[in-house]
């Protein structure tokens, strides 16, 4: 199962920082999410595009999780030699990791 | 209760004005806020203003207030702007001269003292360092390159502006939910140590301030509600916000336009260009959206309850740019058969042709449209052999403007002395002048001695 069967995503820019809103659908859904997005598997997701510290923040509230990608944007939007330079394809990048199939 | 409401402006500097227009007429709005200034506009505000000391601001102001001033007056809309950019007070005479020659009334108030740029080596004089927020480095090793520095200023003057009448607020840098909290503190009175509730205001600024964001506009969902369910995007409504006193608020829109405004399409925008969600930061007020709940009323209607608002920082911050060298790039394509490897070949002869010549970048980047231009290394490229075309684009960053022009002079020969089938070169443009970013903190009271707020009536 990919994140994008169980999820939708947005994506944005601050500086050098990307950061994308990953968002369940269901209190389920939330928990697989929850487990599937550790800093340390975002960061092997996004080699070759961020080099920086991954953060990782919860909302139970919102069964959303956000996730603060540091040193992504080649220093930012306006020195970036990239099409994406905004970062807005990145939440689009993440819809696509594999997150393992729950009924296993 | 009494309730205010509230519609979103423009997103950035080239928005549509037209969902404005529905707002206005459908929307039953009292405010528009209108955020004209992404964390970039004003490097390209800075070189408008060095052709032309009268420019500075964006160049969409006059011709968006001329087309919606009628409908807004009719109706005692007022609007706040960030488009004043780095000249408020040019943005307001250019508007005073249209609204003069159309014979129409209105006081226009403007907002000034964020900019900072003349002001740097006073304030390091006071002990303030201007160091780079992320990494420490000091400013002088930008100084000389500085293009703009503006500290991000709140609600404040801009509540004062509307104390003193004020029918359109033009301001140049304020946070981006500072155009839509001036209003609700304006109206309900709130104190500025009411932090709940001004944690409210931002919340629902920032659910407004990036326009159709907040209304199912870039939907990033797929599947049954995704974005192909989105209805009517050519009349996409802009989001608008009834809030009531006690801070408690329905984001909705026009009745009768695109759109959807629902949990979903709420909850990508709350938390779009946010780092810790517990410590939005903002210059009124710290927002905590971890108690934030949002109710779908349905019929496009989400009620949003229960922000937790913690003291507002005793530093404002600051965005400086400075240049920071040129890009020069070129864009050529492939057809079938054998699209990719063509452009994979076209990229080895460009950079072997570069080395031989000499010409030295600070760094190469390539992309293949129709391939991974979005997606960079995580793009699939299984299909890569069976493509119908792929396009070469390459850039170079260098510090020396003529190397960059020199860079896409490597590719038209390759027309007819390459691979065959190449096609839709595109490149020849002067090379586009670089910007280096400088976050930095800068001491509250320093900045907030020169605010200054003025109104004058056409």
């Amino acid at each position: 199962m990919r994140l994008v069967d169980i999820a939708h995503a947005r994506s944005g820019d601050k500086g050098d920082r990307a950061d994308i809103g990953v968002f369940a659908r269901n209190a389920g859904d939330y928990a697989i999410i929850r487990q599937a997005l550790t800093a340390q598997r975002i960061a092997a997701h996004f080699q070759g595009i961020a080099s920086g510290a991954v953060e990782v923040w919860p909302l139970d509230n919102l069964w959303a999780v956000k996730i603060v990608l540091n040193n992504a944007l080649q220093g930012n939007a306006a020195r970036s030699l990239r099409s994406d330079n905004l970062g807005k394809c990145l939440a689009a990048a993440l819809l696509r990791m594999e997150i393992g199939n729950p009924d296993e | 209760m009494k309730k205010i409401r509230i519609g979103a402006g423009l997103g950035f500097y080239g928005d549509s004005w037209a969902p404005i227009a529905t707002t206005l007429a459908r929307g039953e709005v009292q405010y528009i806020g209108s955020d004209h200034l992404a964390e970039l506009t004003l490097a390209i505000l800075h070189k408008d203003r060095s052709k032309d000391p009268q420019a500075g601001y964006t160049r969409d102001l006059v011709p968006m207030l001329t087309a919606l001033w009628p409908a807004a007056q009719a109706r005692g809309v007022k609007f706040l702007l960030n488009a004043g950019g780095l000249n408020p007070e040019g943005a307001a005479a250019a508007l005073r001269a249209e609204f003069a020659k159309r014979g129409w009334r209105a006081k226009i108030a403007t907002v000034s003292g964020d900019d900072v740029l003349d002001r740097i080596d006073q304030i390091r004089g006071t002990g303030a360092t201007l160091s780079h927020l992320d990494n420490g480095a000091s400013i002088y090793t930008v100084r000389e390159r500085l293009l703009f520095a503006n500290a991000y200023l709140g609600a404040q003057p801009l509540v004062e502006a509307l104390g003193q009448g004020a029918d359109i607020v033009l301001t140049g840098r304020v946070a981006d939910a500072a155009l839509f909290l001036a209003p609700l503190v304006h109206e309900f009175g709130w104190g500025w140590s009411d932090w709940d509730r001004l944690a409210q205001g931002i919340t629902v600024g920032h659910l407004l301030e990036c326009s159709g964001q907040g209304s199912g506009g870039n939907f990033n969902a797929y599947g049954e509600r995704g974005w192909q369910t989105i209805p009517d995007y050519p009349h996409l409504g802009f989001p608008i916000a009834e809030v009531s006193e006690d801070g408690s608020a329905v984001i909705t829109k026009a009745p009768g336009s695109g759109g959807r405004v629902d949990f979903d399409t709420l909850r990508q925008q709350l938390l779009y260009e946010v780092h810790n969600p517990h410590r939005y930061f903002s210059p009124d007020v710290v927002l905590d959206m971890g108690t934030l709940r949002l109710d779908d009323l349905g019929h496009d209607r989400v009620k949003v309850t229960g922000a937790t608002g913690l003291p507002r920082p005793n530093a404002l911050k600051v965005v400086a740019g400075y240049a920071d060298g040129w890009a020069g790039s070129a864009t050529i394509g492939y057809s079938w058969p054998q699209a990719y490897a063509k452009a994979q070949t076209a990229e080895r002869i460009v950079r072997q042709l570069i080395a031989e010549r000499q010409l030295e970048y600070e760094d190469i980047h390539t992309e293949f449209i129709g391939l991974n231009s979005l997606l960079g290394p995580l793009a699939d490229t299984s299909h890569a052999e069976e493509l119908n075309e792929v396009y070469l684009r390459m850039l170079v960053r260098t510090p020396d403007r003529r190397l960059a022009e020199a860079f896409p002079r490597q590719f038209p020969w390759l027309a007819l002395s390459g691979p065959p089938t190449a096609s839709g070169f595109s490149g020849m443009d002067a090379p586009r002048a670089l910007l280096g970013l400088w976050p930095t903190l800068v001491p509250r009271d320093l900045v907030e001695a020169q605010v200054k707020v003025s109104v004058s009536a056409t």
